[in-house]
């Protein structure tokens, strides 16, 4: 059998996040608790998080996570780093032997900033040299894979129950603004920690629960833009979208969850010419990014974070909000379980995107 | 001379059921049928049969059968029956075989050979008769990307597109290759449908001018009707370099078929041979074919998108990428079981490539450039049913052309004998008595229906794949798996083999 990240494996999920818009931070046991409530919804194959605000001390560099299949893939891993980066702090992220967690890869961070002289002679924008960095590490470095790369946040995750990555992690002792939660279901045994979610490029990270049955388009529109997709999963192809149209194309955001599930042909007619317009435009030009098949996803990036759900609403995603809190979960009782009297609940409507975004940032 | 040649097809006529009612006399252009006064009985001359059954449908007691004439020569697996025949045929005339529709040699269908994916658990299958499911195609050139304003307004001006309620266009037959009534049946059904057809080569009658909202006009070597009224009466305009059934050479149309409409729409002397010259003599390389087409877009004030059409030949990756580079809006290829109104039969069986392979390196290679988003490809060449299209379309097609299966839904028997002019359909005739049978309305209801089934059944296949927008199956080559394919196919056609 193919590894997973040769080989496209479907999987079935639960997906939680919670926000504080004012930018307060809070711990990641919260979000252990509201995932933890879905456990029915994960089979222990895969569990993941993605936390913004949790290294204020480094906030200027590009935290890297990494799994190493084994010393020698650190050793060539930190080479790579090392020509490309001045690392300000590196060492293995912390963890906790947890009963249920086994085969962990070796789990390293590093704090890095871009080296002045490989920026100016590749001419690139640092954000695109660390894209570039990561895409090549992946490739070209054996046994190493690049779990996360953004400033001032990170993912945590690995093959067992969220709960028990969470435990294993010890996310109790990191405090972030937005935390994302993944539990997954996958339709065979992967056992490769890079396969669990979040997904992420940057500091834009993509929890997933769904297939898409526009995988082939998809992939084929981004591979015109110079992105391979090499993990050949779903949530790759999420996460390369949102980072073309909005970081590569600086595209608002919630035109970029409009392109991903727009409205229907028959909507668009009835609407006012403008924006009939706008929607009939943004379908001709990027139909091949239209998502299709059932998803819900939640998608984080440092200003904030979209929940948003396939056009025909084929997976239950819900929304809540207490003041500056938002609440998004596959299940209700998800929210609940953390927040059991919100100010607000309700089922985000097929392809209507929840946004939240930190205080004084637009859209 | 005597002839060698034997009859095709042996008529045979059930005595006891044919009540000498002379249907047949009078349908057969052909005169196969006649009636002899010595008995007064009805009778056939076998060997001027071309086997259109117009006689069988229309024999009132169901007395006739055409049937192969059994007669074999001595068994030989390298000089067959059709191979000794035309020998035979050019030794009598000492002329170009010429035949009409596709390419009818045994070469492999790929259509046959892929198979489709449905979704199973992980993936919920969509219902079309509960849940909508969107065919609505765009054809024209797309920018890279789309600009807004600060408060998301769009600011970004899109060139002039086509809008299809389904990935199906009629593809280029012209006025003179068919008739008039065949030229209506296709207009009213496009109209309908919400769907456009193509004029070919041949101009456009004074009568369709009406349905040029669903008119692609095309532009051929020979620029027969070719007016500035006739560009901008249409919805686009299309270039032919070249077509399917007949790479490398222009279009044929024999003096007998140019009456005095068709002399008048060609702007031709009536009974005239319309050959057209093999090249454009204005376009002798990729620069040139650039100055074409924004001489069309400067004709008509940049209001039109300009297709190309080209035959699929060995570089139609290469060839294709410099056509999305010259400034067309959309690309048509013409794979080589493409039909014709005449080619000389040696091209039509010999020359170009499949469709499918051709449609997979063309998408696979305007990829790799980066220009696939910016144009649109239009794939043809023997699209026979839904199945093909839904499979052109994982391929990498926007949409397809269709012209055998729209000529077979208005009668069509695909005898292969277009080129005579005594098409007793109706169809590829410009004989008034013939011309007369195929009647527009019913014509285009035919079309309508079929068109209408097949859209029902690409709704369908989409649902079972858990899609419900004809865009995420563009290019979507995992939802193809091959069957008896060598690894150098599947390669080519990017896809894997079933149970990959």
């Amino acid at each position: 059998m193919l590894r997973e990240n040769y080989e496209r494996v479907p999987s079935g999920c639960a997906i939680s996040g919670a926000m504080d818009r004012s930018g307060q931070r809070f711990s990641g046991s919260d979000i252990i608790q509201s995932i933890a409530m879905m456990r029915e919804r994960s089979n222990g194959l895969g569990g993941g998080f993605a936390a913004y605000g949790i290294y204020p001390e480094y906030e200027d560099h590009y935290a890297f996570h990494m799994f190493y299949n084994d010393e020698p893939a650190r050793e060539a891993g930190e080479r790579f780093l090392n020509e490309h980066f001045n690392i300000a702090e590196a060492g293995p992220i912390p963890t906790k032997k947890v009963r249920s967690i086994a085969n962990e890869p070796m789990i390293w961070r590093y704090f890095a900033q871009p080296k002045e002289e490989k920026l100016s002679s590749s001419g690139l924008h640092p954000d695109e040299f660390v894209v570039q960095c990561v895409i090549n590490l992946n490739k070209k470095v054996d046994g190493a894979f690049v779990v996360s790369s953004g400033k001032n946040m990170g993912a945590f995750k690995g093959v067992g129950y969220p709960e028990d990555i969470g435990e294993f992690y010890q996310l109790y002792n990191y405090s972030g603004y937005i935390w994302t939660a993944h539990g997954r279901f996958p339709t065979n045994t992967p056992g490769w920690w890079g396969g669990a979610h979040p997904f992420t490029l940057l500091d834009l990270s993509v929890v997933h629960n769904g297939e898409l049955s526009s995988y082939g388009s998809n992939r084929r529109y981004l591979n015109e833009f110079g992105y391979e997709c090499t993990m050949q999963t779903d949530t790759e192809v999420v996460a390369y979208l949102f980072d073309l149209f909005t970081r590569r194309q600086g595209m608002p955001i919630d035109v970029a969850c409009k392109i991903m599930a727009p409205p229907m042909w028959d909507e668009i007619e009835r609407m006012p010419e403008d924006e009939k317009a706008f929607y009939t435009a943004l379908r001709m030009v990027y139909g091949k990014a239209l998502l299709n098949g059932p998803f819900s996803i939640i998608v984080a990036f440092k200003n904030g974070m979209i929940a948003l759900n396939d056009r025909i609403k084929l997976r239950s995603l819900v929304a809540a909000e207490k003041g500056d809190m938002l609440y998004v979960a596959s299940e209700e009782s998800a929210i609940i379980e953390i927040c059991p009297n919100p100010d607000k609940i309700w089922a985000p409507k097929a392809g209507e995107p929840v946004i939240g975004m930190l205080e004084g940032v637009r859209v | 001379m005597i002839s060698y040649i034997l009859p095709e097809f042996l008529v045979l006529r059930d005595e006891n059921r044919c009540i000498q009612c002379e249907v047949c006399v009078r349908q057969c252009a052909n005169d196969v049928h006649y009636l002899d006064t010595k008995d007064g009985k009805v009778k056939s001359d076998d060997a001027k049969c071309v086997n259109c059954q117009r006689c069988v449908t229309f024999c009132p007691t169901h007395a006739l059968t055409i049937i192969q004439n059994p007669q074999e020569f001595k068994a030989n697996a390298n000089w067959t029956k059709k191979a000794i025949t035309e020998v035979q045929r050019q030794a009598e005339t000492g002329a170009v075989l010429l035949t009409g529709m596709g390419n009818p040699e045994a070469y492999t269908v790929y259509w046959d050979k892929l198979v489709l994916n449905a979704s199973q658990v992980t993936n919920p299958s969509i219902d079309p008769l509960r849940e909508p499911m969107e065919l609505k195609t765009y054809l024209g050139r797309k920018p890279d990307m789309l600009e807004f304003d600060k408060d998301g307004k769009l600011l970004t001006k899109l060139t002039p597109q086509l809008v299809l309620n389904a990935p199906i266009m009629f593809s280029a037959m012209s006025f003179g290759s068919v008739s008039l009534n065949t030229c209506e049946s296709l207009a009213r059904a496009a109209t309908e449908l919400g769907i456009y057809y193509n004029t070919g080569e041949g101009g456009l009658h004074s009568s369709l001018y009406r349905y040029g909202k669903n008119t692609i006009a095309q532009v051929a070597s020979g620029r027969f009707g070719v007016n500035p009224d006739y560009l901008n009466a249409a919805a686009a305009l299309e270039i032919k370099i070249g077509q399917g059934a007949k790479p490398g050479i222009g279009g044929h149309l024999p003096g007998e078929k140019v009456k005095a409409e068709v002399a008048a729409t060609r702007m031709i002397p009536e009974g005239s041979d319309a050959i057209s010259p093999a090249p454009h003599h204005d376009i002798y390389s990729i620069e040139d074919l650039r100055q074409l087409i924004y001489a069309l877009k400067e004709a008509t004030d940049y209001t039109k998108p300009v297709s190309v059409k080209i035959a699929a030949v060995n570089n139609v990756a290469a060839i294709a990428s410099g056509i999305a580079r010259a400034g067309a809006d959309i690309i048509a290829i013409d794979g080589f079981r493409g039909g014709t109104g005449a080619a000389p039969l040696r091209i039509r069986d010999n020359v170009g490539i499949p469709i499918e392979m051709a449609i997979a390196a063309v998408d696979t290679r305007l990829k790799e450039e980066g220009i696939r988003h910016q144009v649109s490809l239009v794939a043809a060449g023997s699209i026979r049913n839904s199945a093909d299209i839904v499979k052109a379309i994982a391929l990498g097609a926007d949409a397809v052309y269709i012209a055998t299966s729209a000529l077979i839904a208005i009668g069509c028997h695909m005898c292969q004998k277009c080129n005579t002019g005594k098409c007793n359909w109706g169809i590829a005739t410009q004989d008034p008595q013939l011309v007369k049978r195929l009647n527009p309305n019913i014509g285009a209801r035919r079309l309508v229906n079929l068109i209408t089934a097949w859209e029902h059944e690409i709704k369908e296949i989409l649902g079972g794949m858990g899609i419900n927008s004809i865009e995420s199956l563009r290019g979507n080559r995992e939802m193809l798996r091959g069957v008896g394919l060598t690894q150098k196919e599947l390669d080519i056609l990017g896809i894997k083999a079933a149970g990959e």
